[in-house]
């Protein structure tokens, strides 16, 4: 695609300015952020990541993705603020879940070991690593706020924190998997997954980028169940003190 | 107050504040062992989280509780709230039936309860048997007291603190749960604090009371030094409770 039939493609923003303006939806300056920020990110991520390519140095490799963990972070932290030391919490879950998915994908020979494969892989897993953090924390703080009572009588009749916390717990670690799982039980059948759609567009074989896709959706169960389990067990602990003791939440925006 | 009965919980110049406030000031005094002390004192004065203390779920800032002599942090926090059993005011349950909750405290002990004491402790609070298996959270105020307090007797504790456990009940239910509270002090010779809104019954039931007042302790005695108390703002408070 050239850059003038990528500019024609300004109509699709077109559309939502005019409607926005005409029934007063107040949603003008927002598109138009969006849009100049899309454009500029995208383009510099091409760039950045054609000199990746042809460099094909382990250097940069590792610099995109502590880049990708560095801002999914700053993302995620966010709805956690009420959890002491969540950055690091973050921090660690991200590595680990990157570790733990290219550690299989390129230790079983699943996939090259090449930026053109490492990079974009790295990009889906830490991206929904984060969308999972931040479903997870947002429902654990709602069930320990509204939970309270039932955490402080379990310790109270002589439970452990773990016992304390333990139906809060498992309740957020379903709660934030459960999209995961079930998005995948129609996909196909609804729409065609973003990756797919365009492998197929830029000319591979349907049934090549069907394979790649599966490979994708099932990184990604693992993706959500880990990040949300390993979170929920960093995170419990630095709710209490060494005395059992339940600690409140820290104020923190959510 | 009286020196012939060891101290089952004796408090110490105890401070205690969260979120910069000031809870409990300096807090000194005993309640004696095997007997039934009352809390007594308005809205606010602090005798729940005195209560918290006590049971080791929060810990004062400065100060220290002794529980039969021995200085509550030498207590592993699992021990103590077991042999410290609390009936919490707000009478919490947890998600599930009436022996799912009866059961909570062997349960996080990993031990199942016995149908027959099930029954029995249900019988005791006035509750039939076949709530068992009725859901928690569809009881009333009331009925929830009273499984709270039979929750709180399944780990037979010997220092039981009762935090208004009456406070949503009849006339002939309140008159049983303190006949079996009294039941309990005998038999077993537990120590019982309770706090109580209703003085009548503090001067029934208790062999001594504690007054508080805004994070102090105003009073102590035997119980009958509600009938004529020295201190002007606790005689008022006699005064507006009893009429
Ligand atoms: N965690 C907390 N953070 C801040 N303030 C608290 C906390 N817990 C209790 N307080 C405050 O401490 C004071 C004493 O509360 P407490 O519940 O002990 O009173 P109480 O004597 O039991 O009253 P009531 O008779 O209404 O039950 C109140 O002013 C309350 O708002
Ligand atoms: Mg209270």
């Amino acid at each position: 695609m050239s850059y003038l039939t990528l500019s024609i493609t300004l109509v699709f923003v077109l559309i939502p300015l005019v409607l926005s303006k005409t029934l007063n939806l107040g949603l003008e300056k927002d598109t138009i952020i969006a849009t100049v920020r899309s454009i500029i990110q995208l383009l510099a991520v091409g760039y950045v990541l054609q000199y990746v390519f042809d460099a094909e140095h382990f250097i940069f490799i590792t610099l995109m993705i502590l880049l990708m963990i560095g801002a999914a972070t700053q993302n995620a932290r966010r709805k956690g603020a009420s959890i002491k030391g969540i950055t690091w919490k973050l921090i660690v879950t991200f590595i680990f879940i990157e570790v733990l998915t290219q550690g299989i994908l390129l230790g079983l020979n699943i996939t090259p070991p090449t930026a053109q494969y490492i990079i974009p892989i790295s990009g889906m897993v830490i991206g929904n690593s984060m969308v999972l953090g931040i479903l997870f924390l947002n429902r654990f703080t709602s069930e320990i706020e509204t939970h309270q009572d039932e955490t402080e009588l379990i310790l109270s009749l002589g439970g452990t924190p773990k016992q304390a916390i333990h139906n809060q717990l498992i309740a957020s670690i379903k709660a934030s998997t459960i999209p995961t799982i079930e998005s995948q039980k129609t996909i196909g059948l609804v729409q065609l997954p973003g990756m797919m759609s365009g492998q197929i567009i830029a000319g591979a074989d349907p049934v090549q980028a069907v394979q790649f896709q599966l490979l994708i959706l099932f990184l990604l169960l693992t993706t959500a169940v880990v990040t949300s389990i390993m979170l929920g067990f960093l995170s419990y602990p630095t709710l209490f003190n060494e005395r059992m003791q339940f600690l409140k939440l820290k104020d923190g925006e959510s | 107050m009286d020196t012939t009965t060891k101290p089952a919980v004796e408090f110490r110049n105890v401070n205690y504040s969260a979120d910069e406030l000031h809870i409990l000031k300096n807090i000194t005094g005993t309640f004696p062992e095997g007997k039934i002390t009352t809390l007594v004192g308005p809205s606010g004065a602090g005798k729940s989280t005195l209560f918290k203390l006590c049971n080791g779920l929060r810990s004062p800032q400065s100060g220290d509780i002794l529980i039969k002599n021995k200085s509550i942090n030498d207590y592993d926090p699992v021990e103590l709230r077991r042999n410290v059993g609390i009936a919490l005011q707000s009478a919490t349950m947890i998600k599930g039936s009436v022996l799912e909750n009866l059961e909570l405290p062997l349960a996080l002990q990993s031990k199942s309860i016995d149908h027959d004491f099930a029954e029995e402790l249900l019988h005791d609070v006035g509750l039939q048997g076949d709530f068992l298996h009725r859901n928690a959270k569809d009881l009333s105020g009331g009925q929830r007291q009273k499984l709270s307090i039979a929750r709180t007797l399944v780990n037979r504790p010997k220092i039981l603190l009762l935090d208004e456990i009456t406070s949503s009940l009849d006339r002939v239910s309140q008159h049983d749960i303190e006949e079996l509270i009294e039941k309990i002090n005998e038999k077993y010779g537990t120590t019982m604090i309770w706090i109580t809104h209703n003085l009548k019954q503090a001067l029934d039931i208790g062999h001594y009371t504690w007054v508080m007042m805004n994070g102090e302790v105003i009073e102590t005695g035997e119980s009958s030094i509600l009938h004529s108390p020295k201190n002007e703002r606790v005689q008022q408070f006699v005064k507006g409770e009893l009429e």
